[in-house]
């Protein structure tokens, strides 16, 4: 075996990156007509992530000078940092768009949904987001879901065919062949689309600093009180923490995903720029999703058994 | 890098600056189950460095659990519950890794004989493909079928890798018998010589993955790494006459745009310039371009690979499902097309089925009028008018479409001569379709 972290690679120091971005926009931009053309009721599912928000940016580039003729769909855990719910509004406005908001914690109001022990909302996403799915008829849902983040996701198709119960089956997948995509599905059905499937997390940084993509604040360093359970620095607050022995302290951090407060961790960065932000990246031993999901941390296949209950 | 080209566009006779991509490569595994497919994968992300730490960490963890005493790699890729319980890859996977000199899409392909039908998955986007065997077994019957699905989509470039070669204790002689019996086939399926390289490689060890081995001195090739560095990439050809599918039709209007009216979708081949006279199929009806918009404004000229929006000088109806081509050179339309199908569901294909063709941005009806051969990929020989088409079987069909379809054949063109064959029930797909004959062995007999 090769030792692999012998040598740690300064930011700045990072290797040149090839520059394959354009070919990347052109294939997303190219799925996001296939499916206005195809589709009845499209939407973007955008939280305010920098994935989501490279989403909302291609659709205006693929569709202009018209309007994106698509809504956007936000599944709101109650958790979610006040920050990024403000950008998903302003971002909605600024647009021109439509969001349909979908709450958990109306469902735990009303007691459709209780609350897990470990306090996590994660994993009660799926739930309300199929409800407004079938309420709105949605029949294609796009996600900012990319292949090189999760081995299960490395599965997935671009075209990702769900049954009226909103489940994956990795088994029936349909080939895709070529860049024609296959949108055929029955009253009930819908489809998932990864426009982003080939990009890296890299790429989607390399893409916000070309096309100088505005992000909410949390993506960049800035001074939060967290404190640290399971190894990953979660901020104080209405999610749940500091729990007694949790000792709050004041870091220097950034967010590399943004999700759930309750399960998703801040690292510890100086990178205030989107330089700084690609340095980091580029020289980083952990993927992002191992830095600070605690969700994917449950099992080996964590990943792959939410998507077949009809998370994303 | 964006290296650029200059060359001469077909319609405007003007010179043309394109960007071309020779830095990102997309390539497909194929091979056999247990020939090691997932371990060599696991072991290029590993040495390329594209596995991070926290992802190694589990694959620690999880060989440590089943009582092994070295991480087994093939668990950095086989994702799937099922998968890791078998041991088995099941579906097609897609990776991402990077060196200074080139980034790769790989599509990671199961060998299973049932999963034939993600090698042709993986394989229709491929430039090149990395078929494994293993060195004990040498060239065995998934091989020669695995080459000639490859052959068949079109794949310009097959690396054979010869694994487990340290099973064989480095053995030459074994290394030139395979590599000389591969050669042959590879030859019958119609690659030149210089488009097949084989390499001596254990995926287990890293020998000749990403560095020379020092236990095959008497291979002086690259390694396999080196190899996926250097191959020339063929970009779409540009060449080519110009094609565009037309996806969706950009009407603005609003007051900033009152008379915008763009026809979008990605260049399929060729390449179009401001000026061009084009032909709206299958209305039959000319004019030329006026401008070339893009997602970052209006260029002057757009090729193979680009996502546009065309405006048009006159006043054409024209919907999804048209194609914009080149005046002179533009493709027949037909309703009877002749075409090799792979078929990829386990309802069998049968004359007289009623299907759905998508063809470009175009679904039509159709029916299949004749199946008129099976093709036995091993021995590259085919068996006339067989009753029907099972699951991983290609043959050749006639099918009658409801509206004419402009086509070029696949051997011109990967993207105007493919086409979907879809269950009109359920939606399922059915078959990948390939205009014409392609494989020069099968048409012969």
């Amino acid at each position: 075996m090769t030792a692999i972290d012998a040598e740690v690679e300064l930011p700045g120091d990072a290797p040149p990156q090839v520059d394959n971005l354009d070919a990347l926009e052109s294939e997303a931009i190219h799925i996001f007509r296939e499916v206005a053309g195809e589709f009845d009721r499209p939407v973007i599912l955008f939280s305010g992530g920098k994935d989501s928000t490279v989403l909302v940016h291609l659709a205006l580039k693929a569709f202009r000078p018209a309007p994106v003729p698509f809504p956007l769909l936000h599944v709101d855990t109650g958790h979610n940092f006040p920050e990024v719910l403000a950008f998903r509004d302003e971002i909605a406005e600024r647009h021109d768009l439509r969001l349909v908001v979908a709450s958990v914690q109306d469902y735990l109001d009303d007691g459709r949904l209780q609350e897990r022990p470990d306090g996590t909302r994660n994993p009660l996403q799926t739930t309300p987001l199929l409800d407004a799915i079938g309420d709105n008829r949605f029949d294609a849902v796009f996600g900012g879901g990319r292949r090189d983040e999760e081995r299960a996701r490395a599965k997935e198709r671009i075209f990702s065919l769900r049954n009226a119960f909103g489940q994956w089956d990795p088994r029936r997948q349909r080939p895709e062949l070529w860049n024609l995509y296959n949108g055929r599905h029955r009253p009930g059905e819908h489809v998932r689309v990864f426009p982003l499937s080939n990009w890296t997390e890299l790429d989607i940084w390399r893409y916000i600093q070309r096309e100088k993509i505005e992000l909410p604040d949390i993506y960049y360093a800035h001074r939060r009180e967290v404190y640290q359970r399971d190894g990953m620095w979660l901020t104080s607050g209405p999610w749940g923490g500091p729990r007694e022995g949790e000792v709050p302290a004041l870091k220097t951090v950034r967010y590399r995903t943004v999700g759930d407060g309750s399960c998703t961790g801040a690292v510890e960065s100086e990178a205030y720029t989107v330089d700084d932000v690609i340095a980091e990246v580029a020289a980083s031993r952990l993927t992002e999703r191992g830095a600070t999901r605690a969700d994917d941390r449950i099992s080996e296949a964590a990943m792959e058994d939410r998507k077949r209950e009809g998370y994303f | 890098m964006t290296e650029t080209t200059t060359r001469t566009a077909p319609d405007s006779g003007t010179e043309v600056t394109l960007p071309v991509q020779t830095d990102l490569l997309r390539l497909a595994t194929a091979g056999s189950v247990d020939d090691g497919k997932s371990t060599l994968v696991g072991r290029l992300l590993h040495d390329t460095k594209s596995v991070l730490a926290d992802q190694l960490d589990a694959v620690h963890r999880a060989s440590a659990d089943r009582g092994l005493a070295t991480p087994d790699l093939s668990l950095l890729v086989d994702g799937l519950r099922a998968e890791r319980e078998q041991g088995i890859t099941i579906d097609v996977a897609y990776r991402y890794f990077a060196t200074p000199k080139r980034s790769f899409v790989l599509a990671d392909t199961p060998g299973h004989v049932q999963y034939t039908r993600n090698t042709v998955t993986g394989a229709s986007t491929a430039q090149l493909a990395v078929l494994l065997v293993d060195a004990r077994n040498g060239v065995v019957e998934q091989t020669r079928r695995h080459a000639a699905v490859l052959a068949l989509l079109g794949v310009p470039q097959l690396v054979l890798a010869v694994n487990k070669i340290d099973m064989v204790d480095f053995d030459e002689a074994v290394f030139t018998r395979i590599a000389t019996e591969f050669a042959e086939h590879a030859r019958a399926l119609g690659y030149q010589d210089d488009a097949v390289v084989t390499i001596p490689v254990s995926a287990l060890l890293g020998d000749n993955v990403v560095e020379h081995s020092a236990n095959t001195p008497w291979y002086e090739g690259p390694s396999l790494l080196e190899h996926l560095e250097r191959v020339p990439v063929a970009p779409d050809p540009h060449d080519a006459p110009f094609r565009l599918p037309v996806q969706y039709v950009i009407r603005p209007r609003t007051a900033e745009h009152p008379d915008y009216r763009g026809y979008a979708g990605q260049v399929a081949a060729g390449v179009v310039a401001e000026g061009d006279e084009v032909v709206v199929l299958p209305a039959g009806v000319r004019t030329r371009v006026s401008k070339v918009d893009t997602p970052n404004g209006p260029k002057p000229r757009a090729a193979a690979g680009h996502s546009i929006t065309l405006l048009l000088a006159d006043d054409v109806d024209i919907s999804r499902g048209d194609l914009i081509a080149a005046a002179d050179t533009a493709p027949e339309l037909t309703d009877e097309l002749d075409a090799t199908v792979c078929w990829l569901a386990e309802k069998p294909l049968k004359p007289g089925a009623k299907v759905l063709v998508k063809h470009g941005t175009r679904t039509a009806q159709a029916i299949v009028t004749e199946l008129s051969a099976r093709f036995d990929e091993q021995r590259l020989s085919s068996v006339d008018a067989p009753d029907s088409l099972q699951l991983n079987e290609i043959g050749r069909v006639q099918l009658r479409t409801s509206e004419p379809l402009p086509v070029d054949t696949y051997a011109a063109s990967r993207r105007t001569g493919s086409f979907l064959v879809i269950d009109p029930a359920d939606g399922t797909t059915l078959a990948a379709g390939l205009i014409g004959v392609p494989l020069a062995p099968f048409a012969a007999r």
